[in-house]
């Protein structure tokens, strides 16, 4: 396996998720008993922030098969917009308004882009530059 | 059979010597697979949207037993047996499996949690007052889990192992490890699904 060159794509994603996750955990576990969103926000940014740095990271990569990337990171991107559309639409079915709808928003947006570009990732490091 | 030859100085140190590895014609998306789930999403909707008990319980049992059920059979069952085949029969199963997998997995998924999440939303189990919130909670947590580890190895995987079969000489070794990280991931979701199955039993007979 040809890992090392690159940088930790794969971790840095999945504790992105998990952090949207434990986000998305606690303001559902209050329902409908009015919650302070801070923790839910400070989850929230920490995961773009992770997001953020996993992205700039694989900007720097050197011989990545960036064709393969993004051939493989738009059609995932497709099918996970539709996935994150259809979990948005139960919120907005379920009367989910205000700073909850937005973390929650944001939280989907976070998980349409980070597990596209995991997968595009892990099908071009194995592919010729 | 009309498939792609791994020359022998590709395959993997148990294979030299054997035939080159034969790899059967496949997509790695199918059109019908892809149609199927469109109209079972389609049908989801409508049955969030009408918000009726019934489809709401069909949905949620029916994707959550297929879920469960694919997850079991995969990590506890076929998976160790994979890891006994030959390396042509590996190949093999692994070019038809997968592709399968692919859509069947994030349909299943996508129509348990959905239509569980409406389903909990109307029968108010999702309220903190609910008597049992606390296995409700667990079942998130549980269900989390499985998430980010679906998502951030299992999903990747999968699509990647194809994309290395589709290539015109696919390094065995590469699918050899991808498809590890496939099958232990399976058998850690399967375990899991035990967990979801205890919560989900408790929950129905309170």
């Amino acid at each position: 396996m040809t890992q090392d060159r690159f940088p930790p794509v794969t971790q840095l994603a999945m504790a992105s998720l998990a952090l949207i996750v434990a986000g998305g955990i606690y303001l559902s576990s209050h329902i409908p008993q009015h919650v302070p969103l801070t923790p839910a926000i400070l989850l929230l940014a920490l995961s773009m922030l992770l997001l953020g740095l996993n992205l700039a990271w694989l900007t720097r990569a050197r011989d990545f098969a960036w064709g393969r990337f993004f051939r493989v990171a738009r059609w995932a991107f497709v099918a996970y917009a539709v996935i994150a559309g259809m979990i948005e639409y139960a919120f907005l079915q379920n009367h989910v308004r205000g700073g909850v709808l937005v973390v929650l928003t944001l939280s989907l947006v976070v998980f349409a882009v980070h597990v596209p570009t995991l997968i595009g990732f892990t099908v071009a490091r194995f592919d010729s530059p | 059979m009309t498939g792609v030859a791994i020359p022998h100085e590709a395959a993997p140190p148990a294979a030299v010597g054997h035939p080159p590895l034969e790899i059967p014609e496949f997509r790695i998306i199918s059109p019908v697979g892809l149609a199927i789930s469109g109209v079972l999403l389609v049908l989801l909707i409508v049955a969030i949207a009408v918000n009726k008990l019934w489809p709401l319980t069909f949905f949620h049992v029916a994707g959550g037993a297929a879920w469960t059920i694919v997850d079991l059979f995969l990590g506890l069952i076929l998976g160790p047996i994979l890891g006994r085949l030959s390396p042509q029969a590996r190949v093999e199963m692994t070019a038809r499996l997968m592709p399968k997998m692919v859509i069947l997995m994030p349909t299943v998924v996508t129509l348990t949690l959905a239509s569980g999440w409406q389903l909990a939303s109307k029968t108010g189990t999702l309220l903190s007052s609910y008597p049992q919130h606390g296995w409700i909670v667990a079942s998130f947590i549980v269900v989390g889990v499985m998430a980010v580890l679906a998502l951030g190895l299992l999903e990747p995987a999968n699509i990647a192992v194809l994309f290395e079969l589709k290539k015109r000489r696919p390094r065995p070794e590469v699918i050899e490890g991808l498809m590890k990280r496939f099958i232990y991931c399976a058998g850690i979701l399967g375990l899991m699904q035990v967990a979801t199955l205890v919560i989900m039993t408790k929950l129905a007979s309170s």
